[in-house]
């Protein structure tokens, strides 16, 4: 059956349906361009790293892998040396994870405390509308320019010798944590965004301050959020190498620093420095270098992917809660021990949840007193 | 002029918000209007909230019910361009002005939301955390039992109390709200259409219960459902939009205020009686 107004349509399903499976065809080459030069990058760098005699046949996974294990912890395990077979990556990471440590000390209290700040706290309008605008700009600096900052603000203090950092650890800590900052501050922000209007409105129903609303509803709710951009932020800050080149990160430097205080190189900078060496073989130590920050970079997005899906939000969470918990029953020793919560203490082997707060209070309260 | 030795209601007899009998008022509006930016939400409402009563607010959509009630615990402050001119009391004492702390306020006047908004937290830290913010002295454990009973809550949740408030079901939730608010003791309790999100049986719960709260607090309801506006209140709002001003925007105005039998059988504003026929709304 047709009907008289059918003769207006020119259908063409086929060239319709064709035309949409050729767009998902070109998205999927573009995704897999992605994937694909992973692969690629990683093998080639796989190459490289076992270049070095002896050379097993390929097929041979379990000697190439017994072989890979043995070249990457002696490389871990030793430091720089004009001998490609005793060179290695020892200063480089333990400077590294210096580095890190520093940064997630000096950018997370800041970062979070002005995304707090701005999305909580500043009242809207131009001035903050700037502050907001100039942030999200900073993010985009690159980062030899922060670099060059760190250099003249830290390692020289804008000439004042007896507050210039010079090459200490300290300056390339300062200038990562720079670096670093716009991203931490815009994640938060995002994270605190993402915290339903509701349950602010239900905490400040109930006569709470905003301080108190932020401290028991608003951070445990945007934590994992907060979490992962900050562990993203940090993995950032660990595979940068030009700005640490401009604020003093050595060339070459055979003890690991003890301190923030001492000299220091990076991971990033020591891969650097032995790609450019002439010799062959020190090709295959940067690349062992290669996999060594590669591995530490992919097992901290692991934790940021972990914290995002719902298993690692109740993790966080709970692990929050948990450090709340000890400082208020503490607070509240003794108090909530009659009645209520003696009838509550843990109901029964199945009934007992993952998070038995009721009976934890008054648990710790008896033990401390 | 402070409103804390005016005998409100037997002073100012206006015509839109006669007194109840035998009870005096507790939430007071003279010539309250409202603002959101530009927009005129409320204009000139005046109105007196009888003590220990529950008195609906109904009328069309958009026509101010809610913000009216949100005015009363201060909540419409979050709003950003929100602005309001005229008078509130609460208890004699200002509600409004620079020298108001919000924060007292909203523990006296507590709120129900349309959505039930529990805490991602257990069902006891929901009801314990509101009294814990405010210093309660006295034993948490006996207020939090106290409070999910006042709200028929307790024989149901009492052996999940360290269960996350979100595994309980919608209805549950609401009355966990309710017992939350009643946990910091208020004097009021503001609710701003509870039941939209409910089913009826879930529904007559909640209605059941305002009827017992009614001896110890003073209620207001937000309603769309004129039959639960009929059913639980005892004195009845209508709100309606008026007619349109320059910029095309209605504000809300109070087009009658009567108990409750009253306004519903015998509306005195051709309006009310257009919108509770179905004719309008």
């Amino acid at each position: 059956m047709s009907r008289a107004s059918d003769a207006l349509y020119r259908p063409r399903r086929g060239l319709r349906r064709a035309l949409g499976a050729g767009f998902a065809g070109l998205c999927l080459a573009a995704t897999l361009s992605g994937v694909v030069v992973l692969v690629v990058l990683l093998g080639a760098v796989l190459v490289k790293a076992l270049a070095l005699p002896p050379n097993p046949p390929w097929f041979a996974v379990g000697e190439q892998l017994r072989e890979l294990a043995a070249f990457l912890s002696r490389i871990a395990s030793s430091t720089n040396s004009p001998n490609p077979e005793l060179a290695g990556f020892k200063a480089g990471i333990i400077g590294s994870l210096w580095l890190l440590l520093l940064v997630a000390l000096i950018a997370i209290p800041v970062g979070v405390g002005a995304g707090l700040y701005l999305e909580e706290y500043a009242p809207a309008g131009r001035l903050r509308r700037a502050i907001q605008t100039n942030i999200a700009n900073l993010a985009g600096v690159p980062s030899i320019v922060y670099g060059i900052l760190g250099l003249v603000v830290f390692s020289r203090a804008f000439g004042f010798q007896a507050l210039a950092l010079g090459k200490m650890l300290w300056a390339g800590a300062l200038t990562l944590s720079l670096l670093v900052l716009p991203i931490v501050v815009i994640a938060t922000q995002e994270a605190l965004r993402a915290v339903p209007p509701s349950l602010r409105q239900a905490a400040l129903a109930l006569g709470a301050t905003r301080w108190q609303v932020i401290r028991d509803h608003v951070l445990p709710s945007a934590l994992p959020g907060i979490l992962t951009g900050t562990i993203l932020a940090l993995s950032r800050a660990i595979g940068e190498t030009a700005p640490l080149l401009m604020v003093g990160a050595a060339n070459s430097i055979l003890f690991p620093p003890s301190g923030p205080s001492d000299y220091y190189t990076a991971l990033p900078v020591e891969i650097y420095n032995f790609a450019t060496l002439p010799r062959e073989e020190f090709r295959s130590v940067a690349a062992g270098g290669i996999l060594i920050l590669l591995g530490i970079l992919l097992s901290m997005n692991a934790v940021a992917i972990f914290l995002r899906t719902p298993t690692g939000q109740r993790a966080a969470s709970r692990a929050i809660a948990q450090l709340g918990r000890l400082g208020w029953s503490g607070r509240r020793a003794g108090r909530s021990r009659t009645g209520l919560a003696s009838a509550v203490v843990v109901p029964g082997p199945g009934a007992s949840g993952p998070d038995s707060e009721v009976a934890q209070p008054t648990d710790q309260g008896g033990a401390e007193s | 002029m402070s409103l804390d030795q005016q005998p409100i209601v037997s002073r100012n007899p206006s015509p839109a918000a006669p007194p109840a009998p035998g009870a005096d008022a507790v939430l007071v509006a003279r010539d309250l209007s409202v603002w959101y930016g530009s927009t005129q939400a409320l204009r000139g409402v005046s109105i007196a909230i009888p003590r220990n009563r529950i008195t609906a607010l109904i009328g069309p959509s958009g026509c101010g019910k809610s913000t009216l009630l949100r005015c009363f615990n201060r909540m419409n402050d979050l709003i950003p361009g929100f602005r309001m001119e005229g008078q509130l009391g609460f208890d004699g004492d200002p509600v409004a002005g620079p020298e108001v702390d919000p924060v007292t306020l909203r523990r006296r006047v507590g709120m129900v939301f349309q959505k039930p908004n529990p805490f991602p937290k257990t069902v006891y830290h929901n009801v314990a955390w509101g009294a814990r913010i405010n210093g309660y002295t006295g034993d948490l454990d006996e207020l939090v039992e106290r409070s999910l009973r006042r709200a028929a809550l307790w024989d149901e949740v009492k052996d999940k109390l360290n269960r996350s408030g979100l595994d309980l079901s919608g209805g549950q939730q609401q009355r966990l709200c309710i017992a939350r608010t009643l946990a910091v003791e208020p004097e009021v309790i503001l609710m701003d259409e509870p039941c939209s999100a409910l089913d009826p049986i879930s529904t007559a719960r909640v209605e059941d219960l305002m009827e017992d709260l009614k001896a110890e607090y003073t209620i207001v309801i937000v309603t769309h459902n004129m039959q639960q506006a009929r059913r639980v209140s005892d004195m009845t709002a209508c709100l309606m939009l008026d007619e349109a001003r320059g910029n095309g925007h209605r504000p809300g105005v109070l087009a009658e205020f009567s108990p409750t039998d009253v306004l519903f059988t015998t509306p005195k504003d051709p309006r009310t009686e257009a919108y509770i026929t179905g004719r309008i709304g």
